[in-house]
């Protein structure tokens, strides 16, 4: 029978497993809240973010300000890749968003492969996030306590943002009713840009911060995006606090499942899914009506 | 000229199961080598099956590698492990299992519409992929399963050997023939219609009394069967089922050649998976790179030609 | 012109039009040898890397006249790391090509798809995978053959040489899928033989980047030895998430093989002292002659040393093409005979030499190390020589284990 420690660190990683994933959920949300967009290219963002991320760590020297540069280099990529692939599918049926980027991803992958070759490329922490922190029940990676901060100020800048500014609101309103928001007059292309931009940004930010922990290649984009696409659709498409809660809830699955049943672990997240979607039509939070 | 094209197209569209069989009987010398001919009719097939689910009654699914997958698996369970002698057996095995599949599949996933629908079909699907990666004595687990004996074709009175790449591919074009029919006589039939009034408008076809539920569930049925015999004749090309018949990218390819193609025509899957392999074929001769390349071509069909090949040429008669 | 005089023009032309097929036929068609290789996806770097092995063999073939007076011609095809793709390719490579001979096939799964064409075309095939079941029924044939190591051979050799040097008390982490599995099956049944303990094994989900999960659990058992079996980027992940638990200081890691693009990828850091078994190395080329002519060749073709792997398939096409003279035939079964007539070759780094019953490839290896940051020597100078493990049948299953009479 494993001990109380054995466990409490189980949870503890569950929380690392679940910010990675929270990160990548809120993003995709975000954008198919507001844009009913399905953006199959999101896992391809995460791993542009850990390629930049080592490009800008040569480039600078500086952990810190690849960091911050990052989010914003793939929120531009994000940018470009709505402007002018994804506005004009506006009006037409909502699963060519979903096959263009389905198609992107295969287009970004590739041309990371011929840009920074075959091999994997290395990305080292600062030494002052490296090394063990003693916890009481266990040594715990000090990086690791670094991605689980980072993954909650990002949360309370995305909450602050989302209801303190205007910007925020239509979002909120854009996301609640787009019909009646462009009635009001608002342009949404331009906050579509905006969305479209802090989604795949904050995917980037997810990628530097797995790249110490997990390597950088070409490939992490692609298992990843299955399991985000499981993180938010068991938090309900287009509920911001459903990606948390759902990401939080499969990182704990999948930690102590490695930890129970480590061969369920590949199928945990998916019977999770299943026994969620035939309860709950639209997920946990999310509203029933929206992508029909 | 374009105009020609388009009435030359109208003039195929009118008289489909004709033309099918004629251009596919002379299809193996058309392209540079006859194995790549039966690989386009077997992807044309299962393109066909995932067709009536996404084209014809606009189900979206991501999980349709299920279905090619257990009619794959039946076929060689049935006749590498349990021995089954007959070439027919083992087609029906696959068959079965792949329909029995959809059933129970399809009668857990209707139960949901939209994304959710479709991130249910892709969770069943990776569940039957992690079974059949973890049940290695019965599948071969992750090394595939091998060794399927290919039987001679037993008709009354004749055997005949299906070794040889040219008989084998004039097999797979009689059952995929004999499919293609099947498909047009389903959508022509009063059911077809109710299929495609669902795609139009589910509430509309609720409110005219159609028991719209279970036309749905018969169309999975349907298309599990077709995507199962799919991949019956492709254990048998093979010998082996690889164990990524099951998995979430061979859904995707499925998809890209039906919309390559054009969702919702007769002949938008064979002329996808057609355009697809061949491409595959000949890029990777050429680069590395040919998933760029192939993805590219595909980023442009979403954008510009959202009718695929097929559909844009025929514009507008199959309503899509 | 009159009737009499155009039928003689015209038959004129028509001779001439077929003399230069007469003249082809005379002439020496190219000897065409297939090589499917996962160029795309995860291990493009070692299919690469066996690409210009295979590069080389078809150069040294050709500068000494080719096969039986026929130039050799590799024709590479990407496999994807797919059966059905690696069964497509080799079907093209037979019946467009008309390829001979297959040489190739990284992963396991892809090469018995392969294996599967071969044996039915009747095509020659030299396995370039690590795979136990290649050579055994019932997927072997008379004209399959297996250069590569196995997870056998190979974990024998090195699960001995940990268990005698490194420590008797083991945890194995090793990744749920064929390959995976095998190597624990022969880790575990090594560490008995030696008397050593298992302190615990745990599977994880192939391709799964996550393994803190596992690792509290591992550090509270303190065994002497953590056996890795991750390979592709698993083996990164997992050492670089082993390293940032603490765990390097008091346990010593152990994998089968070490892979030097990975550890490229990895970098010394992470690759400090982490031991495996490898079947080349080019740093050898100072105590080996045979390694040092190899190396010279690879070198001046290709700018830089040859991995471990790109020596598979150039010992692959050299073999075909010694199965070709011996036989004075290109047919795949009288090669096949001549090849278990005269098993004994040397190609690369010394001995080696096929068992007749099941075309098993048996050959020597190495234990290498990673070396640390500040001792690694230029780019490519990432492992230190430990110890030779010499080749010997014992390393592998019995051909009764194998279901050969």
């Amino acid at each position: 029978m494993p001990d109380a420690s054995a466990l409490a660190a189980q949870v503890f990683t569950g929380l690392v497993i679940g910010g990675i994933l929270v990160l990548l959920a809120i993003g995709l949300s975000l954008i198919f809240g507001l844009m009913t967009v399905v953006n199959f290219a999101h896992g391809s963002f995460y791993m542009l973010g850990a390629y930049f991320g080592v490009f800008l760590l040569g480039l600078t020297g500086n952990f810190w300000l690849s960091l911050v540069l990052t989010p914003l280099m793939v929120g531009t990529i994000g940018v470009l890749v709505e402007r002018f692939l994804i506005r004009r599918l506006y009006g037409r049926s909502i699963d060519d968003p979903l096959l263009l980027t389905f198609a992107l991803s295969l287009v970004m992958v590739e041309t990371v492969r011929l840009v920074w070759g075959r091999i994997g490329l290395a990305l080292d922490p600062p030494r002052v996030l490296a090394g063990a922190a003693d916890l009481g029940f266990m040594y715990f990676p000090v990086y690791r306590l670094f991605v689980i901060a980072v993954t909650a100020a990002v949360l309370v800048g995305l909450w602050l943002f989302l209801h303190r500014t205007s910007v925020g609101l239509i979002i909120r309103a854009g996301s609640r009713d787009a019909l009646m928001t462009r009635a009001l007059g608002v342009d949404l292309g331009r906050i579509w840009l905006l969305v479209f931009a802090i989604g795949t940004g904050i995917a980037g930010l997810a990628g530097i911060l797995a790249g110490p922990m997990r390597g950088v290649y070409a490939e992490m984009g692609v298992t990843i995006v299955i399991e985000c696409f499981v993180v938010v659709v068991v938090g309900g498409m287009g509920s911001l606090l459903g990606a948390v809660l759902s990401g939080l809830l499969i990182g704990q699955v999948v930690g102590l499942t490695t930890f129970f049943a480590p061969k369920l672990a590949e199928i945990a997240v998916f019977i999770v899914m299943a026994v969620v979607l035939l309860v709950r039509p639209s997920g946990l939070f999310g509203e029933a009506g929206l992508m029909e | 000229m374009r105009v020609s094209l388009r009435s030359a197209a109208a003039w195929v569209a009118a008289h489909p199961i004709l033309c099918f069989v004629a251009f596919f009987a002379v299809f193996p010398f058309l392209v540079p080598y006859k194995a790549l001919a039966t690989q386009v009719l077997i992807f044309g097939l299962f393109a066909l099956g995932f067709n009536l689910l996404y084209g014809y009654t606009g189900l979206l699914s991501f999980g349709h590698a299920a279905y090619y997958g257990l009619g794959a698996y039946g076929t060689g369970i049935a006749l590498a492990k349990l021995q089954v002698g007959s070439l027919w057996g083992g087609l029906a095995a696959g068959l079965a299992l792949a329909g029995l599949g959809g059933a129970v599949i399809g009668f857990f996933c209707l139960r949901r519409r939209g994304i959710y629908f479709a991130m249910l079909t892709l969770a069943f699907a990776q569940l039957l992929y992690f079974i059949g990666f973890h049940l290695a004595e019965v599948t071969g687990g992750d090394d595939g399963l091998r060794g399927i004996p290919l039987h001679p074709l037993t008709l009354p009175g004749v055997s005949v050997p299906l070794d040889a790449v040219l008989p084998f591919y004039y097999f797979t074009l009689v059952l995929v023939a004999l499919a293609f029919a099947g498909l047009k006589r389903i959508l022509d039939s009063p059911f077809g219609t109710v299929l495609q009034a669902i795609r139009e408008n589910p509430a509309r076809a609720t409110a005219c009394g159609y028991d719209v539920n279970r036309v749905k569930w018969l169309s999975f049925v349907f298309s599990a069967v077709f995507c199962g015999l799919a991949g019956a004749l492709d254990a048998l090309r093979l010998s082996v089922v690889p164990i990524e018949s099951l998995f979430w990218t061979t859904s995707g390819q499925v998809v890209m050649m039906t919309l390559l193609g054009g969702a919702g025509t007769f002949f938008g899957p064979f002329v996808g998976a057609a355009t697809f392999l061949v491409l595959e074929d000949r890029l990777a001769v050429f680069t590395e790179s040919w998933p760029l390349v192939i993805g590219g071509i595909f980023v442009l069909f979403v954008l510009f030609l959202p009718r695929g090949i097929w559909g844009t040429l025929t514009g507008g008669l199959h309503g899509r | 012109m009159d009737r009499r005089a155009f039928l003689t023009v015209t038959a004129a032309g028509a001779t001439t039009l077929a003399f230069p097929h007469v003249l082809r036929a005379q002439s020496k068609e190219p000897l065409r040898i297939g090589c499917p290789l996962p160029l795309t996806g995860p291990f493009g770097a070692l299919a690469a890397d066996m690409q210009r092995g295979a590069q080389v063999a078809q150069d040294q073939l050709n500068a000494r006249g080719g096969i039986l007076g026929r130039k050799v011609e590799v024709l590479f095809r990407d496999d994807a790391l797919k059966p059905a793709v690696g069964a497509q390719r080799t079907k093209e490579l037979i019946e467009n090509e008309k390829v001979q001979f297959v040489v190739g096939g990284l992963a396991a799964h892809v090469q018995m798809a392969i294996n599967e064409q071969t044996k039915k075309s009747n095509v020659l095939f030299i396995s370039t995978s690590q795979s136990d079941e290649i050579s055994a029924k019932p997927d072997t044939s008379p004209i399959t053959f297996h250069e590569a190591l196995n997870p056998t051979i190979t974990c024998r050799a090195v699960g001995g040489w940990v268990a005698q040097n490194l420590g008797k008390k083991w945890w194995i982490v090793y990744a749920d899928y064929a390959w995976g599995k095998q190597c624990n099956a022969v880790f575990q049944e090594t560490l008995k033989k030696q008397g050593g303990t298992l302190l615990g094994s745990t599977p994880y989900p192939l391709g799964s980047a996550e393994f803190s999960a596992h690792l509290p659990r591992i550090q509270s058992a303190r065994p002497e030895v953590l056996v890795s079996v991750t390979p592709g980027a698993d083996n990164v992940a997992f050492l670089k998430q082993v390293t940032s638990f603490g765990m390097r200081r008091d346990i010593k890691i152990a994998q089968p093989l070490h892979w030097l693009p990975q550890a490229k990828e990895g970098g010394p850091e992470i690759y400090q002292d982490i031991y495996a078994g490898i079947n080349f190395y080019w740093e050898l080329a100072e105590t080996v002659p045979q390694v040092k002519r190899y190396v010279d060749a690879f070198q001046k073709k290709h700018g830089i040393p040859p991995g471990d792997y790109s020596c598979y398939s150039y010992s692959g096409v050299l073999e075909v093409a010694r199965g070709c003279e011996l036989a004075k035939s290109t047919d795949a079964m009288k090669v096949a005979d001549a090849l278990r007539k005269n098993p004994t070759y040397d190609h690369y780094k010394g001995k080696q030499w096929w068992r007749a019953c099941d075309n098993k490839s048996f050959q020597d290896l190495w234990i290498v190390k990673g070396r640390g940051p500040g001792q690694t020597k230029g780019d490519w100078g990432l492992l230190e020589v430990v110890a030779r493990v010499p080749g010997s049948e014992e390393q592998d299953r019995t051909c009764a284990e194998k279901g050969h009479a």
